[in-house]
């Protein structure tokens, strides 16, 4: 089991409880559960990553359950009881510093601190969607769901949120527009928000600006967009929505870049590599899909038999990729060898000057790489 | 002597349709000369073998459409025998007969088959909305209705169903929105809702909505065929309840379109009316089938097609209730790969039949 699980680069959450691990390398998807006590209210609902060092996966279901899964032990390690199933389904789970933040849809969200049983609550609205932790700056979290705008709280101080969005003006009709933010992500190295919403738009919100409504707004497709994730480089979002539409949208003028083809059910889970360009998303029709964000191709589907909630990648790097890179670096490294030997014999023969700055070059840098250099500075 | 000649390589394929002995008078009948008889010899000598075409002649040379077929149907029993032949010879050590292709046997096999022993889709099966029904506790009762406005078409057609599904009842839509509809229902204890959707006065879509929470599927109904044009059929169907075929739902998609047809009749069939109700899946179409059985002794059955015929083909399937805007979908047919397969079949033919235009 311990063997399995170090393997796995992507873990899926599925609706019958079961947490899945799968190698893409070795292209395989092994179940961690225990079969016999499977059931319908111990559905996976949110996934996040235990550490830094992405060791320990916490598991929230339905039952207001956390599990924390050890990925070096392949067991399931701890579990704890934050909160009820009637206090609704969590929509957020994150850790800072030794202690837990879960958020429900009723809105309650708490933090969860070792060793002592209080917590701290904040009351975030009702009907929240979603909850995110700005991974800069881990005591900032953002919340937003239906007719509940986004609002960024700072958890040394509950009482307020640092930033509360406003809505868009009225429509060309003169009426409210709704508002349903279905989910959000912190945009790097900036103060910016990102979400999307259940009437197909991605808005971009500045606290840093003294407006408080969206400082872009771009349009999707007619289906409510579910999911959002930023990939490695800037400027462009991926999202999808409940047709199985993916789309990467650029950020700088809020215009569809292009569309990841292949799914076939609602997207219910989407997550960016945090180096690679390579996205991964899960959803109702039962497959976990990694497309490259480059040419927008397919790389890897696995059939994984359940209905699919929520994903999460690693950073490490997939072990096909890193192997054939290193491959690479060696092939390149033989070559010059051979090909800085035809150059030691041309040298020798023809400028004696030359020959003597080489000479000292080679005295002062050993090794292999000093022959590219030479080679650089001869021409 | 070159047009007598000709003249008796073009008799020969029409002496194959009359009768045979007739050739042999014939060459020495049309020429007259004793210099030609010399010649009619070694024809008359050549005759019995039939075949003394010159070397480069080929079925496809002849211009009479009817001869051309005959002599291709002939060449093509010759090479059957002399397969027959060969093979027969060959005996035990003959090769295995080549199974031939079909669009059914080069399918990529689908990686989403169920297997029966497979435990989690057991458990997935054993809590999903359907489970009430395969447990045992809930009795199927369907309301069927149409989309505003129907026409006798679609009138009759919806009749014609609440016979078939037992415990149907079938309402007059009156404009109503789906959405309020349903509620409703469920108060009632209804536990299917099937909209007819009507175009130009032909049925051609269904809603099937499963209802306490249940998927709702959006099918495209095609060919339908009413009792009246039905050729042979039997007499109305009783109050029996039918027995169910579902055929060819292998797929986990198959098997939860499966689920849900199949929850549309009672649990145990009465045998005694003697009636089936078939859902045949073949290449994403659903042919759905009514008919009354005899066992006319051990071995044969006799069989009478009744009610509605018609055909489905699965374009939505959202989990859910009826909510086409906000709701998600586990399954949306997405056409433009079919399209584009279409348009470039027709680019390919296009091309292909320009070639050989320009080409002498």
């Amino acid at each position: 089991m311990a063997d399995k699980s170090q393997v796995c680069s992507v873990w899926v959450g599925s609706e019958t409880g079961i947490l899945k691990g799968v190698s893409l390398s070795k292209k395989q998807a092994f179940n961690f559960c225990e079969m016999s006590c499977l059931s319908r209210d111990q559905e996976v609902c949110v996934l996040g990553w235990g550490d830094e060092h992405e060791t320990e996966v916490l598991v929230g279901s339905v039952n207001g359950t956390v599990k924390t899964f050890s990925t070096e032990k392949g067991i399931f390690t701890e579990t704890r009881q934050c909160g009820e199933s009637t206090q609704g389904r969590f929509t957020g789970i994150a850790v800072t510093d030794s202690a837990l933040i879960t958020c429900v849809e009723t809105g309650l969200l708490r933090v969860w601190k070792e060793g002592s049983t209080d917590t701290v609550e904040i009351n975030a609205g009702t009907n929240v969607c979603r909850m995110r932790q700005n991974p800069s700056q881990r005591n900032q979290v953002a919340t937003g769901g239906k007719e509940n705008g986004l609002k960024v709280w700072d958890l040394e101080r509950p009482e307020t949120p640092i930033f509360t969005s406003k809505n868009v003006r009225n429509d060309w009709l003169d009426m409210r527009v709704p508002e349903w933010v279905r989910d959000m992500s912190f945009i790097p190295d900036s103060d910016k928000i990102v979400t999307c919403t259940g009437h197909h738009q991605v808005r971009v919100y500045d606290p840093a600006s003294p407006q408080r409504r969206p400082v872009l707004e771009a349009h999707f497709g007619e289906y409510p967009l579910t999911a959002l994730s930023l990939p490695a480089n800037q400027d462009s979002v991926v999202v999808g929505n409940t047709h199985g539409e993916l789309a990467i949208l650029d950020l700088r003028k809020g215009l569809v870049r292009g569309c990841l083809k292949g799914l076939a059910g609602g997207v219910r889970g989407l997550q960016c590599h945090p180096s690679l360009p390579l996205v991964a998303t899960c959803g109702l029709d039962r497959f976990l899909r990694v497309h490259s964000l480059e040419d927008r191709s397919l790389q890897h589907k696995v059939y994984l038999k359940s209905r699919l909630n929520c994903v999460l990648l690693s950073s490490k790097d997939l072990e096909l990729s890193g192997s054939a890179v290193t491959g690479d670096v060696e092939e390149v490294k033989e070559e010059g060898g051979e090909v800085d030997e035809v150059w030691d014999t041309m040298e020798m023969i023809n400028d004696q000057a030359k020959k003597r700055a080489t000479d000292e070059e080679e005295a002062v840098v050993p090794g292999v790489e000093k022959t590219t250099k030479k080679r650089k500075v001869v021409k | 002597m070159d047009v007598v000649e000709e003249h008796d390589i073009q008799d020969k394929p029409t002496k194959k349709k009359t009768k045979k002995p007739k050739k042999q008078p014939k060459p020495p009948h049309e020429n007259g000369n004793d210099s030609m008889i010399e010649k009619t010899e070694p024809e008359h000598v050549d005759a019995p073998a039939e075949f003394s075409f010159p070397p480069t002649f080929s079925v496809s040379e002849i211009k009479n459409k009817q001869r051309r077929h005959l002599m291709f149907m002939k060449l093509k029993q010759e090479k059957r025998k002399k397969k027959k032949k060969e093979r027969d010879a060959l005996g035990d050590k003959a090769p295995p007969k080549e199974v031939p292709k079909t669009i059914e046997n080069q399918r990529v096999y689908d990686e989403t088959t169920v297997n029966p022993e497979d435990e989690e889709v057991a458990f997935d099966e054993g809590t999903d909305e359907f489970s009430a029904y395969f447990n045992r506790l809930t009795n199927p009762k369907v309301l069927i209705t149409t989309s505003d406005r129907p026409r006798g078409r679609t009138v009759r057609f919806c009749n014609q169903l609440a016979t078939v599904i037992p415990d149907a009842h079938v309402y007059y839509r009156r404009g109503l929105a789906l959405k309020k509809v349903i509620p409703q229902c469920i108060a009632r204890g209804f536990t299917y809702l099937m909209v007819i959707n009507e175009d130009r006065k032909v049925p051609n879509g269904m809603v099937l909505c499963h209802l306490p929470d249940g998927p709702t599927a959006h099918f495209k109904v095609s060919s339908v065929r009413l009792r009246k044009e039905m050729k042979r059929r039997g007499k109305d169907p009783t109050e029996h309840s039918p027995e169910v075929i579902l055929n060819n739902f292998t797929t986990r998609l198959g098997h939860s379109m499966g689920r849900l047809f199949a929850a549309l009749f009672p649990h145990d069939p009465q045998f005694v009316g003697r009636q089936v109700a078939t859902f045949h899946n073949q290449r994403d179409f659903i042919f759905f089938r009514f008919h009354r059985y005899i066992f006319k002794n051990e071995k044969r059955v006799g069989i009478q097609e009744l009610g509605p015929r018609f055909t489905l083909k699965l374009r939505s399937l959202q989990k859910g209730t009826f909510d086409s805007k906000f709701g998600e979908y586990e399954w949306v047919l997405k056409v433009s790969s079919v399209l584009f397969l279409i348009y470039y079949q027709i680019h390919v033919k296009c091309c292909t039949s320009k070639r050989y235009a320009i080409s002498p």
